[in-house]
């Protein structure tokens, strides 16, 4: 990992601001590694998880926010899980998500925000996602027609084996879901 | 015994079989399950990405649907399961809950046991080899499913024990297969669930059982292309555990459930004469 040394006050208002939103104790953490050590996307990381920690406790949050590491976490919780600190960092990397998005993500890494898009529209249209249509959505938001060729070959055995849901659920009363929707986005449009 | 019952979105569509064969055994073990009265999405790992106060409250929902309806929830799907683990731990805050909420795997271990499992054998699995695979979100984090061992859970183990499965013992139970990644980092799911493979085929297995939908889809829906990637193939079929329970009671649906998967499920129980 690579820091430029340029930390002003800015770089603290950054770390309160992660603690404030996150309520994770970032101070706790004594950089025992354990975390990145069971990792089980280390290998394709950036910043491990101990740095991506120990950075934000010296203030450099510009170069965590534009990491590939808050990406291809997958959210298994075994950090979370092992750090002998109580730190959660698995929710800590939700935080970082959301602040990043709010400042526009690195490019190589966009196809995960079109995908949590596809999957949350589908669940304020129906209530409950669909797969069928969710899968389409990312695929062509992501990749064009193209991209949905693909996936053809796949959603057709699908469809062969009957692990598709044709027509979607409509959830009487999703009005609820909806509302749950506009209420959350007030605080945080997404 | 009369439960709620939260599907999950999965199990009405790409994990159908999981769901009709966890009916089909929940019959045979007297477990009455209640699907929830207008359930909805629980936000799944997308919300909690995105939004805070949107993965709370889609979770919440349910929750409070559930805490009116007052009975016990049995949830099948690892990622509903934390997702309403979650909301129950915000919103009794040190309170005691007024329902528990179990993983499919859990409550019927707990709550039906050894005795009542054996009972209703009817087939013996004694020939079949599986490695039972629990994935992520069935125990981790621990302060949140209260799991006693999240490293090493053993529900489904005893489960396909007591029905005389040869359990394989093996370290990568809770290690992830990368599934919350399979549409958006297709090549770094396939490495996780490669290691899976190698480790279950050097443990001596000739299956792997689950109790997530994701981890199944996963497993099941990419091994071929994992062949194309590293020419190294794998012919596992991946099983829910209630397809087996269904199978070694005596279910005939069984071959239907597993003809549902895209990795052959069926040779493998025809060879060992179950089917």
């Amino acid at each position: 990992m690579i820091l430029s040394i340029q930390n002003d006050n800015s770089g603290e208002t950054k770390r309160e601001e992660i603690i404030k939103s996150s309520g994770v104790k970032i101070s706790s953490c004594f950089q025992c590694q354990k975390c990145s050590n069971g990792c089980p996307l280390a290998f394709t990381m950036d910043i491990l998880p101990h740095q991506l920690v120990h950075s934000i406790q010296l203030g450099f949050v510009d170069q965590i926010l534009n990491s590939d590491t808050i990406w291809v976490c997958a959210s298994c919780e075994t950090c979370t899980t092992r750090c002998p600190n109580d730190i959660d960092i698995a929710h800590l990397m939700d935080t970082l998500r959301q602040m990043s998005v709010k400042r526009g993500i690195k490019e190589s890494q966009k196809q995960v925000q079109v995908f949590h898009t596809a999957f949350l529209n589908s669940i304020k249209r129906f209530g409950r996602v669909h797969e069928a249509s969710m899968a389409v959505e990312f695929a062509y938001r992501n990749g064009g027609l193209q991209g949905v060729r693909e996936q053809l070959n796949l959603g057709l055995e699908m469809i062969r084996k009957g692990k598709i849901k044709l027509v979607p659920h409509r959830l009487i009363g999703n009005k609820a879901v909806k509302k749950i929707f506009r209420e959350a986005n007030k605080g945080d449009p997404t | 015994m009369k439960v709620s019952y939260y599907p999950g979105c999965s199990l009405e569509g790409s994990a159908k079989e999981y769901g009709e064969s966890l009916k089909a055994v929940s019959r045979v073990l007297g477990i009455e399950l209640q699907e929830l009265a207008g359930w909805s999405c629980c936000g799944a790992s997308s919300a909690h990405v995105t939004n805070d106060a949107l993965a709370s409250e889609l979770a919440m929902k349910n929750l409070v649907i559930a805490n009116k309806e007052g009975r016990d929830m049995l949830v099948p799907c690892a990622a509903c399961y934390l997702r309403l683990k979650s909301a129950e731990k915000e919103l009794n805050s040190g309170k005691p809950a007024p329902i528990h909420i179990k993983h499919a795997a859990d409550f019927i271990w707990d709550e039906c046991g050894e005795k009542a499992i054996t009972a209703k054998l009817i087939k013996s699995l004694e020939k079949l080899n599986p490695v039972c695979y629990y994935g992520c979100l069935v125990t981790r984090p621990p302060k949140i499913t209260g799991s006693r061992e999240p490293e090493d859970p053993k529900s489904m183990d005893n489960i396909l024990k007591s029905l005389n499965a040869k359990v394989k013992t093996w370290s990568y139970k809770t290690d992830c297969c990368g599934g919350s990644l399979m549409l958006t980092h297709p090549e770094l799911a396939k490495k996780l669930i490669g290691r899976l493979f190698g480790m279950a085929v050097e443990a001596g297995a000739d299956c792997i059982v689950v109790s997530c939908p994701m981890c199944h889809s996963n497993l099941d829906t990419r091994q071929k292309e994992l062949k194309q990637l590293n020419g190294n193939g794998y012919n596992l079929p991946i099983y829910y555990f209630t397809e087996l329970m269904g199978l070694a009671f005596g279910n005939k649906s069984a071959a239907k459930w597993v003809n549902k998967h895209l990795t052959d499920a069926m040779t493998l129980l025809k060879r060992k004469e179950l089917l």
